[in-house]
């Protein structure tokens, strides 16, 4: 996930926008396979790592070599159960199955996944907005290893010849299945990225989409606003961030929209992201739908984890983010819901509650949060953050002052009253802003008698000019106050 | 002399280990170019390692139970630095880089291996002559079949080349190669002996059992192999007793059942009879023996070539010329993939696996593979009803004693029939075993199988000892 | 069929594999006749569930060794040809 698709700051797609039309709805399902954070592989335990020499990850079994068995990792299990609570699922009784098809990455050339009794059914996400999205399934599967194309520029289509490395092959993964009732690439942002927060809480994925630890198929389809029918759908791969996601999305709806109103059908189709044109391509078309020949996979046993295994998973789960929304939003009411959701998605939900306690003002706390604390809260305490928003609130440090301190308790910590202090930020008493105030007005003689004509701007001015003078110790209100009383 | 003896003389001092692998080897050397049951023979790394049993002993330490006794492993079986082929173009030449469980275990137990015995290309065929390096003689009569697929083994124990080999068994692999050669073999419960490092055939029917000529060495060498193994999945978690414990124990008591779908139409009369004086000396030892019905039997070997295929279509992917073995060059990965496995495999594995990638189709599945796994259920519920009244069933092994060479290669149905009496145990994971009971009119080996329910190994091998008693 | 399990066969064989086939279906609608409807699929002989490994990483294989034995390698990868198009 790159630090852009961190933001909460609205896609902005270049070029082509949202359709405009309002006479068509985008339909919009997503498939999202999140690698799990185990220490080895889902059915070997050869290392679950990233990067690293190539093949050097790999025992018999994620070579598939003849004669190697897959025995289940326990803890890919488990945090496959996180998750489905996590999504209010319904744990069932599920069995793996063999999917089958020649690629030279698969190392058996079948894939063991979940096929019709998959670990986690039937729950639903929650959007920051309060809409419920359908989560279909959560299943269990196994990756694939990694090919390199070599020659005709990395493409795979003209390349000379590929190499292979295995040591992704077997990396736990689920696969989570999303209704199609997502509306636009804003809700399918919001849904990624909530998901995304969701397996970070629960500790079942590290949701690093750069490195492909999160990968995301859409399947985009329009139809007539109104209408409650699906129009065909088009699988949608390789997005590989939040923004080509959204781009994809908008450019896939648009192509689907004017195709139609060009009065040609929408071909069900495989369609590949390509992230430099900006466009879609058609990769295969329904008609060529590949026969996997599932049927279940004959050397594992069916998983039917008890209910209190379950239940203690369950007791274990940290708090949601969706729950955590929640908390820090009725601590900290009346405050803009998106402040809430970025403190939440920047894991700074705890700090703001604790700074809310310690009775500072939960408008200004929040406004620390989001505006002045975006690379993070270092050293800052909770107790500190109360204490200077007290301060602030008490007229002894300035809003640049209180900036300033801020960033020193962040780099090291401490009281905010020392750090003010050290900056040699004293509050100057009213005798010392009388002076400057007419120290101010004697030396612009010019921009006084235009304030003084009603030329408002000017208190930006002469506020400007006592900072100056005083490195930020005077407070603006104060110097507006005393301008104003001054003018008559 | 026999297994057992040959490890306890070597735990005792009383001979060595190396003189012991040195008269096997030299048999081996006599006899292995007609009988043709190697696809390799490790002379010198079994001397050495013999050699250093005899070491061990000299230094006091105990070897294992299976002290200095040579054992010859069928060639799907991973050995780490030794070839393992399958007896295919595709694999050949293959050395893994790793040893199967049941290979550590011998090892471990002290045994020697010879080398690696000849088979039905990835263990699809019952008389070994699918083998891409030619097909296994019978060493009771070189103009026979030794059956299949692990004939390569059941021939070394026959020929006297190893007191011990290791065969596979998925329809009857072990048992019906057993009886045409006249030694014993032993389908062990599914999941009673790890799997991890036998290349797959059908992952749900194969099992890894012992050939011996006596029973009391398949008991002994069963003991080693069985047990939970953390690899295998499918390995039963629990240690079970030992077998050779209860030995002689006798049947005086037990109730055996004569198995009537397995034991009437197609049965030669000469192995007929065979199995009818088998049951007479269950009985004078105190056995009590009536008929036993099994109605769906009869549907084991349909049953058995969709399930089997299906699951072989899917295991066999993975030999695509990419990692290992065999690869044929083409302009792209899919024409090389293609052009590697029609290169590498032979007609019967084709053939197979076109059979269950159909049955796995989509359109198909449910009306031969997922019909199939409902026979397997109707099969296992039968049975289940008969082991309220039986300990043990019996039948023939084999329809037949051993057939000529080339006699069914040209009609796969006639060869699949070989295995009608072995099928149905492999669909339902029970125990079964082969022991030699006289020949028939034509002075060739019959074998008479026992069968037992899950884990019924122990009551299994009294009988087997009784029946080699009686002989 | 034989497109999917990446088999070419003569016209030899095709004929000779497909009257093969007919006669194993032949032998096989026996069970196609059997009415199984209320029999639940058996996959598993043994009556076992939820076997599972605890996650603790184990031995890995000597790359050098595996792709010493591999039909063709390059940079520590195995080399194929051009695989022209993603998995199905
Ligand atoms: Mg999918
Ligand atoms: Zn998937």
């Amino acid at each position: 996930m790159s630090a852009d698709s961190l933001d909460s700051s609205r896609l902005d797609i270049p070029g082509l926008g949202a359709p405009a039309d309002t006479e068509w709805e985008t339909v919009v399902g997503l498939e999202v396979h999140a690698e799990l954070a185990t220490e080895t592989k889902l059915f070997s335990a050869s290392p679950n790592r990233f990067g690293g020499e190539p093949n050097t990850h790999i025992d018999p079994v994620s070579l598939g070599l003849p004669g190697s068995l897959p025995v289940l990792n326990e803890k890919a299990v488990e945090l496959a159960i996180r998750v489905g609570l996590a999504l209010n699922c319904r744990i069932q009784p599920s069995v793996f199955a063999r999917k089958n098809y020649f690629y030279p990455d698969m190392p058996k050339d079948f894939q063991i996944s979940q096929y019709d009794e998959p670990i986690n059914v039937e729950g639903w996400l929650e959007l920051p907005t309060g809409k419920r999205i359908a989560i279909e399934r959560a299943h269990l599967e196994e990756d694939t290893g990694k090919t390199v194309h070599i020659g005709g520029g990395g493409r795979i289509h003209e390349a000379g010849y590929s190499l292979v490395d295995y040591n992704r092959a077997g990396v736990p993964l689920i696969e989570i299945v999303g209704r199609p009732e997502l509306r636009s690439a804003e809700e399918a942002r919001q849904y990624v990225a909530e998901l995304r927060a969701i397996l970070v809480a629960v500790g079942a994925s590290d949701g690093k989409m750069e490195e492909g630890s999160l990968r995301v198929d859409c399947n985009v389809s329009v139809r007539p606003m109104g209408s409650d029918r699906l129009g065909t759908r088009c699988e949608i791969k390789n997005v590989n961030s939040l923004r080509s996601m959204g781009r994809a999305i908008e450019y896939e709806a648009r192509r689907q929209i004017d195709q139609l109103t060009s009065g040609q059908p929408v071909e069900q189709q495989t369609r590949h992201w390509n992230e430099d044109d900006g466009r879609t391509h058609a990769l295969r078309s329904k008609e060529e739908d590949y026969d996997y020949r599932y049927f279940p996979e004959p050397d594992l046993l069916p998983l039917n984890p008890s209910e209190e295994w379950v239940e203690q998973i369950r007791q274990g789960l940290p708090p949601l983010p969706r729950d955590r929304r929640f908390r820090l939003a009725e601590a900290a009411s009346a405050v803009d819901l998106d402040h809430i959701a970025l403190a939440v998605e920047r894991s700074m939900d705890d700090l703001a509650l604790a700074a809310v306690a310690g009775g500072g003002a939960p408008d200004r706390v929040m406004t620390h949060i989001v505006h002045n604390l975006a690379e993070g809260s270092g050293e800052l305490a909770p107790e500190a953050l109360a204490g200077l928003v007290h301060m602030e609130e008490a007229g002894e440090l300035t809003a640049t002052q209180a900036k300033k301190v801020l960033a020193v308790l962040v780099e090291s910590g401490g009281t905010p009253q020392k750090a003010a202090q050290e900056l040699g930020f004293e509050a100057m008493d009213t005798g010392e802003i009388e002076a400057l105030v007419d120290r101010l007005i004697a030396d612009n003689p010019d921009e006084w008698s235009r304030f003084c004509d009603g030329d408002n701007k000017l208190t930006g001015f002469f506020v400007g000019q006592a900072m100056k003078a005083t490195q930020g110790r005077a407070d603006g209100k104060a110097v507006t106050q005393l301008l104003n009383s001054r003018r008559g | 002399m026999t297994a057992v003896e040959i490890a306890s003389g070597v735990r005792s001092g009383r001979h060595s280990a190396r003189s012991v692998v040195d008269e096997y080897l030299s048999a081996i050397e006599a006899d292995e170019p007609e009988v043709h049951a190697f696809n390799l023979v490790v002379a010198e790394q079994a001397r050495a390692r013999a050699d250093e049993i005899d070491a061990a002993v000299a230094a006091g330490q105990d070897p294992g139970p299976l002290a200095g006794v040579p054992v010859a492993l069928k060639d799907n079986l991973c050995t780490r630095g030794m070839a393992t082929t399958c007896s295919s173009r595709i694999l050949e030449g293959w050395v893994p880089p790793y040893d199967a469980t049941v290979v550590e275990q011998l090892h471990n137990a002290g045994a020697v291996f010879v080398g690696k015995t000849n088979m039905d290309e990835f263990a699809m065929g019952s008389s070994t002559e699918n083998s891409a390096f030619g097909p296994t003689r019978n060493p009771c009569d070189p103009s026979r079949v030794p059956g299949g697929s692990s004939g390569g083994s059941a021939a070394a124990v026959a020929a006297g080349f190893a007191p011990v080999a290791l065969g596979s068994d998925t329809g009857g692999s072990i048992r019906q190669p057993a009886a045409l050669c006249g030694v014993v073999g032993v389908k062990p419960t599914y999941g009673l002996v790890s799997r991890y490092g036998l290349v797959a055939f059908a992952s749900s029917l194969d099992q890894i059992g012992p050939f011996t000529a006596t029973v009391a060495d398949s008991a002994a060498v069963l003991d080693v192999i069985s047990g939970p193994d953390g690899r295998d999945s499918t390995s039963i978690g629990e240690p079970q007793p030992p077998v050779s414990d209860t030995l002689a124990d006798g049947v005086d008591g037990l109730r055996v059942g004569v198995l009537v779908e397995l034991s009437g139409d197609g049965i030669a009369p000469d192995v007929a009879a065979r199995l009818q004086a088998a049951v007479g000396a269950l009985e004078s030892a105190g056995a009590r023996v009536s008929d036993a019905s099994v109605p769906a039997a009869v549907y084991g070997l349909s049953a058995y070539y969709l399930i089997a295929p299906a699951e072989a279509s899917s295991n066999l992917a993975r030999y695509d010329g990419v990692r290992y073995g065999l690869r044929v060059d083409a302009p792209s990965t899919p024409d090389m993939n293609t052009a590697t496995r029609s290169a590498g495999f032979g007609d019967e594995v084709k053939r197979r696996i076109m059979i269950g990638t159909y049955a796995l189709s989509a359109g198909y599945y449910d009306a031969y593979y997922g019909k199939a796994q409902r026979v397997r259920t109707l099969i296992i519920n039968d049975f289940a009803s008969v082991w309220g009244q039986f300990d043990l069933l019996v039948s023939p092994t084999s329809p037949t004693t051993a057939f000529s060479l080339g006699e069914r290669t040209a009609d796969p149905m006639a060869m699949y029939m070989s295995d009608v009496c072995t099928v149905p145990v492999n669909l339902t994971g029970q125990a079964a075993m082969s022991v030699p009971y006289g020949v028939g009119d034509d002075g060739l080996p019959v074998g008479v199988q026992i069968l037992a329910p899950a884990l019924g190994e122990p009551i299994m091998f009294r009988a087997a000892a009784v029946l080699e008693a009686s002989l | 069929m034989a497109a999917l399990a990446r088999l070419e066969l003569s016209d030899e064989e095709l004929e000779r594999f497909t009257g093969q086939l007919d006669e194993l279906l032949d032998h096989v609608a026996e069970v196609e006749a059997l009415d199984l409807e209320d029999l639940p699929p058996t996959m598993h002989a043994l009556p076992i569930a939820n076997v599972l490994r605890p996650d603790v990483p184990g031995e890995v294989l000597d790359r050098d060794e595996v792709l010493a034995r591999a039909p063709l390698a390059e940079d520590g990868q195995f080399r194929v040809p051009p695989v022209l198009g993603e998995a199905p």
